[in-house]
């Protein structure tokens, strides 16, 4: 489903040249579910910026259904790639309405002059308004810029349904959020998940959604990938291995340690 | 006294198109476009020298200034995201070639069509029953069709990806959408109804000048944010209904200073330079206003 090939990037950062991923190859398969931890830095963000697209490698090779994708403009790729970030104001036009945004997300390939919300689109989108159980329904002509974070992820997260990506990529998507609305959101993204057997990288800080969730698991530290758990072997990980396991790379970070407790 | 109102009602309505182009660039697409200031004038270069030397029907050229003011807004939007040159420079560098280019077109600085038929008299003859209120009817009719159509525009499939294009680029690049292409497609929109609008104040003026268009950005930004300013609203019919009625109020206000100003010495020279101060002041105040908000709320 996804290859990527020696694939390098170095970012210039004044005098100084930052290499970010140093050599990473990956292979995933169609259905896969890949969680992947790393301490700040290590090149998790980097990883899925290459594959969405929005930036390109310095060497190696990405693609996608074994199609050769390496310099395939973002936009191009999103016809199979969704993409939710960390940021809950990313994926949603903040001047335009709920309905306004549900319907770009809907209509994704040979939009026309057509009016954009019929009646017809406006009751499937009560419906999933509905099916969030966060009153939004009442809302679908209010700008998205009035919704709160938990709302605007919630709606990203939808958007992302609505458009039936093959991959799903997501970016600590529940980490600028409060534990309640962080929690709704990720159960969320798992029904989207397993209902639509969407091959899915999700990059978190939280230990245990990484163990819980998917059958592979990376850890990565400095541009590589220097554990790869597959499924019997990511079974019996626990958090305390995982730490076990940063601690052997010397790896210092107080945020995972943190989590981890 | 009524005559100056009609008039300026019609000169608000007319310069409002040109007005509703800016809207778009300004407020829609978030792109600074200073080609509006040349793209007018191509408009009515186009139309007048087409009426003049052509013989073209009066109505025709304003369907061909708008494709001409079109292409004008494409170039734009091509250096802009194909060569990679600033938004602002992208629109100045238009903006200067169209200068050279209004000129081959009319072939001279200015024409008149004092002797031409125009869709201003065309519309005066054909309802003289109409009297003095005839043009306004037409003037009105004809930017109400203009407003419809956009407000129409801007909730069908593309219209929504333009808005959101504007709004926020990344995520309508998620969506699959080539925002390049949408940006060149908005200005060409933009710079249409600019160079319709300039089509249509030379005929309804009698004269095309390559220097008509000086300040369109200015005077179009005033109207957007005049407006603005009366009806905060984030639909697209209000947002557009807003424009035109900033449109009317700033043109009535320059038909009194134009009519009565000299008792407090003002000029028409002085025009310009009053526009901008009104556009400046527009411009700081919300920013100021927000900035006293949050200090009172931080105390
Ligand atoms: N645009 C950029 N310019 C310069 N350096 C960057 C840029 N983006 C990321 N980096 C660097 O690349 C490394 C990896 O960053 P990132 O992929 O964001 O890490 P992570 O998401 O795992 O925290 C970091 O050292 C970061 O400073
Ligand atoms: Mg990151």
């Amino acid at each position: 489903m996804l290859r990527l090939e020696n694939v390098r990037k170095a970012f210039r950062s004044g005098q100084d040249i930052v290499l970010a991923l140093g050599g990473v190859n990956l292979d995933l398969a169609k259905g896969d579910f890949l969680t992947v931890i790393g301490s700040n830095g290590a090149g998790k963000t980097t990883l899925l910026n290459i594959i969405a697209g929005t930036i390109l490698p310095t060497v190696g090779r990405v693609s996608v259904k074994d199609r050769d994708v390496t310099t395939l403009p973002a936009y191009r790729r999103a016809q199979w790639i969704g993409r939710i970030t960390q940021d809950p104001l990313a994926g949603t036009a903040p001047m335009m309405t709920i309905a306004e945004n549900l319907a770009l997300a809907s209509k994704r390939a040979h939009r026309s002059l057509r009016l954009a919300i019929t009646r017809r689109k406006r009751r499937e989108m009560v419906e999933r308004m509905l099916s969030l159980g966060m009153a939004l329904e009442h809302r679908l002509d209010d700008p998205v810029s009035l919704l709160s974070g938990g709302e605007r992820q919630a709606l990203t997260v939808t958007m992302a349904t609505l458009a039936q990506p093959e991959i799903l990529l997501l970016d600590e998507h529940t980490a600028a959020l409060d534990p309640a609305n962080a929690a709704k959101v990720s159960l969320l993204t798992q029904e989207f998940v397993e209902r639509l057997g969407v091959t899915t990288i999700m990059v978190t800080h939280n230990m245990e959604h990484a163990l819980a969730l998917g059958n592979r698991l990376l850890m990565m530290n400095k541009g590589e990938i220097i554990y790869d758990f597959n499924g019997g072997e990511k079974g019996s990980l626990t958090v305390v291995d995982l730490v076990d396991l940063f601690s052997r790379q010397h790896i210092v970070d107080d945020e995972l340690l943190l989590e981890a407790r | 006294m009524a005559l100056i109102l009609i008039h300026a009602a019609e000169q608000g309505l007319l310069y409002g198109i040109a007005a509703l182009g800016v809207f778009i660039t300004y407020r829609i697409l978030n792109f600074p476009d200073l080609t509006v200031d040349g793209s007018f004038v191509t408009g009515a270069a186009i139309a007048s020298s087409l009426l003049v030397t052509h013989g073209f029907d009066p109505f025709l050229v304003l369907v061909i200034a708008f494709a001409a003011g079109a292409v004008a807004g494409v170039i734009t939007g091509l250096l802009n995201t194909r060569l990679g040159i600033t938004d602002l420079l992208a629109g100045v560098l238009s903006m200067i070639m169209l200068y050279s280019i209004n000129l081959r077109i009319m072939g001279r600085p200015n024409i008149s069509l004092l002797r031409t038929d125009t869709v201003v008299r065309i519309v005066a003859r054909e309802f003289h029953s109409l009297g003095n209120m005839s043009v306004l009817l037409f003037v009105t009719i004809v930017t109400l069709a203009v407003m419809f159509i956009l407000v129409f525009f801007f909730k069908t499939e593309i219209g929504l990806v333009l808005r959101a294009t504007g709004d926020n680029e990344h995520m309508v690049i998620a969506q699959g959408v080539n925002t390049k292409r949408m940006k060149v497609a908005g200005l060409a929109l933009s710079n249409g109804l600019v160079a319709l609008s300039g089509a249509l104040v030379a005929q309804y003026s009698g004269f095309a000048d390559v220097g008509m268009g000086i300040g369109t950005i200015v005077t179009g930004l005033a109207a957007v944010i005049i407006g603005g300013s009366l009806i905060r609203s984030r639909k697209v019919v209000w947002m557009t209904t807003s424009v035109l009625i900033g449109s009317l109020i700033y043109r009535t206000a320059v038909m009194f200073a134009l009519r009565y100003g000299y008792v407090i010495g003002f000029q028409a020279s002085d025009l310009k330079l009053v526009t901008s101060l009104i556009v400046i002041v527009a411009l700081v105040v919300p920013a100021f206003r927000e900035r006293m908000a949050r200090r009172v709320k931080t105390c």
